[in-house]
């Protein structure tokens, strides 16, 4: 190599590192060790509220998922458990959104309940938010429960993951703010007394204290959205799912805790 | 029903909306609060007292209340109430009363036991509107009245939500 | 009828002093909370929830508006023979749900 090749080279090396220091600075994304479920955010008796089944409302649900998992439904007359006999839906809520060939593009848990039911089972779909859908997700959800969130990244899942994360990192709206500003940014700070949690999705669908009731990842996402001030987009968008699965990604390797309970 | 609203001249009304439509632009909470015709204070948690305890002395003591000191959401409060007590034939805890100050109504829950309790201890979640005392009163068969009492500041969510 | 989860010790030893914890599925409205027009919500609650022990009653709890929503109860209660716990909650607009559980005491 000629000494000026050797001094461009140098040139070049010192200019990257300068670049890839401040594109570290400017996105500021948690890094993978220092990622906190928004359980370690509540105080104890929330978090007992959790973790005892036997106190945690989510259960309720849970219970009745189980019920609507075994009844016969639709004109096929089928019931999920006869599809689905003697396999575990283990690991299954930690993989979705999941990419779905037929669609050519991911879809989420409930999303996939309802293909289930429209196409296998001959059934009307369920409401999205309502009861019975969220007991059967919330049913799945709890079989994954203390495993890794685990979504496939790969040719077809990466255009919609890089949608979300464009979601995520967008100003946008009246206050011209970005996902990313709270929940990366500013993570250690509190919004009008709550604490601003890494907005990891790691226990849906979950009971909210707010609610009252089982929600699901959507319906949180819909709350921030709207109090974000930005134009909401509507229960099963595909933008929601595209950004349910940057999340999901996002919160790769942490533990599925369904169904959490959150303030 | 005639509210302030109703009062305004159209003027007031036109600048309340600018208002409204200015803090939501400066990012601020619009929050509509619900209408609340009873409160509870202090007087009519008094009154409630009153109605259970009649002339007694009411004494601190025997009883210990639990509730987290910062509230994380004020529709679910986990409480936790324990009263010493052998909870034997001759001696035992005949009931537990819990009031509030600032709900709109103030009891909150009403417990009847017994020797067959083996412990006086009960635990529920409750309701807390605003930051507020909490006070639990133990009726022991005696006839004797035993109490404790906790303040809590209650926080709520930063973001108010749309209709589902 | 509404949805319950009970937890009960399966066993236990007698004179042991068990804890009872129970669920049930219930929005609890308050009755002080008015929609977006202005138009009051109705209160529609569990007001009773009594537990009895074969047959004998050892635990009763009179809920107010001030009991949350899918109200959680637990209390303790001295496990005296084999039998059956019944748990019962009333309220509002005929509200009635009733869930026994078995005990076996050695």
């Amino acid at each position: 190599m000629t000494p000026a090749e050797r001094c461009i080279l140098a040139i070049g090396a010192l200019a990257w590192a300068i670049a890839s220091t401040l594109l570290v600075a400017l996105a500021a994304e948690i890094p993978l060790n220092e990622r906190k479920s928004g359980y370690e955010f509540m105080g104890p008796e929330t978090r007992a509220m959790q973790d005892d089944d036997s106190a945690n409302p989510g259960s309720l649900w849970v219970l009745d998922g189980e019920a609507s998992w075994k009844r016969k439904v639709g004109t096929a007359n089928k019931s999920c458990a006869d599809c689905h006999a003697g396999e575990s839906m283990k690991g299954v809520a930690a993989r979705y959104p999941a990419f779905n060939a037929a669609r050519g593009r991911p879809v989420n848990l409930d999303q996939q309940i309802n293909i289930c039911r429209t196409e296998r089972q001959q059934a009307t779909p369920l409401p999205l938010e309502g009861k019975e859908l969220l007991a059967l997700s919330s049913y799945v959800g709890r079989q994954s429960r203390g495993m890794p969130i685990a979504v496939t990244i790969d040719e077809r899942t990466r255009p919609f993951l890089e949608a979300g994360r464009a979601t995520f990192y967008r100003r946008q709206g009246q206050l011209n703010f970005a996902c990313a500003q709270c929940h990366d940014d500013n993570w250690k700070e509190k919004l009008a007394g709550a604490p601003i949690t890494q907005a990891h999705p790691t226990g849906y669908p979950l009971y909210r204290l707010e609610w009252q009731n089982v929600g699901s990842l959507q319906r949180r996402l819909r709350n921030c959205i709207s109090g974000m001030r930005v134009d909401n987009y509507p229960l099963g968008a595909p933008e929601l799912v595209d950004l349910e699965l940057f999340l999901m990604w996002r919160a790769r390797s942490m533990p599925l805790e369904t169904p959490a309970v959150r303030p | 029903m005639m509210t302030d609203d109703d009062m305004m001249t159209d003027d007031e009304a036109t600048r309340r909306q600018f208002m409204i439509g200015a803090a939501s632009l400066a990012g601020g909470l619009v929050t509509v609060l619900p209408v609340t015709e009873a409160r509870a204070t202090p007087e009519t948690m008094q009154a409630a007292i009153k109605k259970v305890v009649g002339s007694a002395p009411l004494r601190k003591g025997k009883v210990a209340l639990h509730l987290p000191p910062l509230v994380e959401n004020g529709n679910s409060v986990s409480m936790d109430i324990a009263v010493e007590s052998p909870m034997t034939a001759d001696n035992y805890v005949r009931a537990i009363h819990v009031f509030n100050e600032k709900n709109p109504q103030s009891n909150v829950i009403s417990i009847r036991l017994g020797p067959p309790a083996g412990q006086a201890k009960v635990a529920t979640r409750m309701r807390l509107a605003d930051s507020q005392r909490i006070m639990a009163i133990a009726e022991m068969n005696d006839g004797s009245f035993w109490s404790d009492e906790v303040d809590v500041i209650v926080t709520i969510a930063a973001c108010l939500e749309d209709p589902v | 009828m509404a949805r319950t989860l009970i937890n009960v010790p399966p066993k236990a030893k007698k004179g042991e002093v068990i804890a009872i914890k129970t669920l049930i599925s219930h929005e609890m409205e308050t009755g002080y909370r008015h929609d977006n027009v202005g138009k009051a919500i109705p209160r529609d609650i569990i007001s009773l929830f009594v537990c009895t022990y074969n047959g004998l009653e050892v635990f009763r709890a009179e809920l107010f508006p001030a009991i949350a929503a899918n109200p959680f109860i637990s209390f303790y209660t001295v496990a005296t023979a084999s039998g059956t716990f019944e748990f019962k909650w009333t309220g509002d607009n005929g509200f009635s749900a009733t869930e026994s559980v078995n005990i076996t005491v050695e």
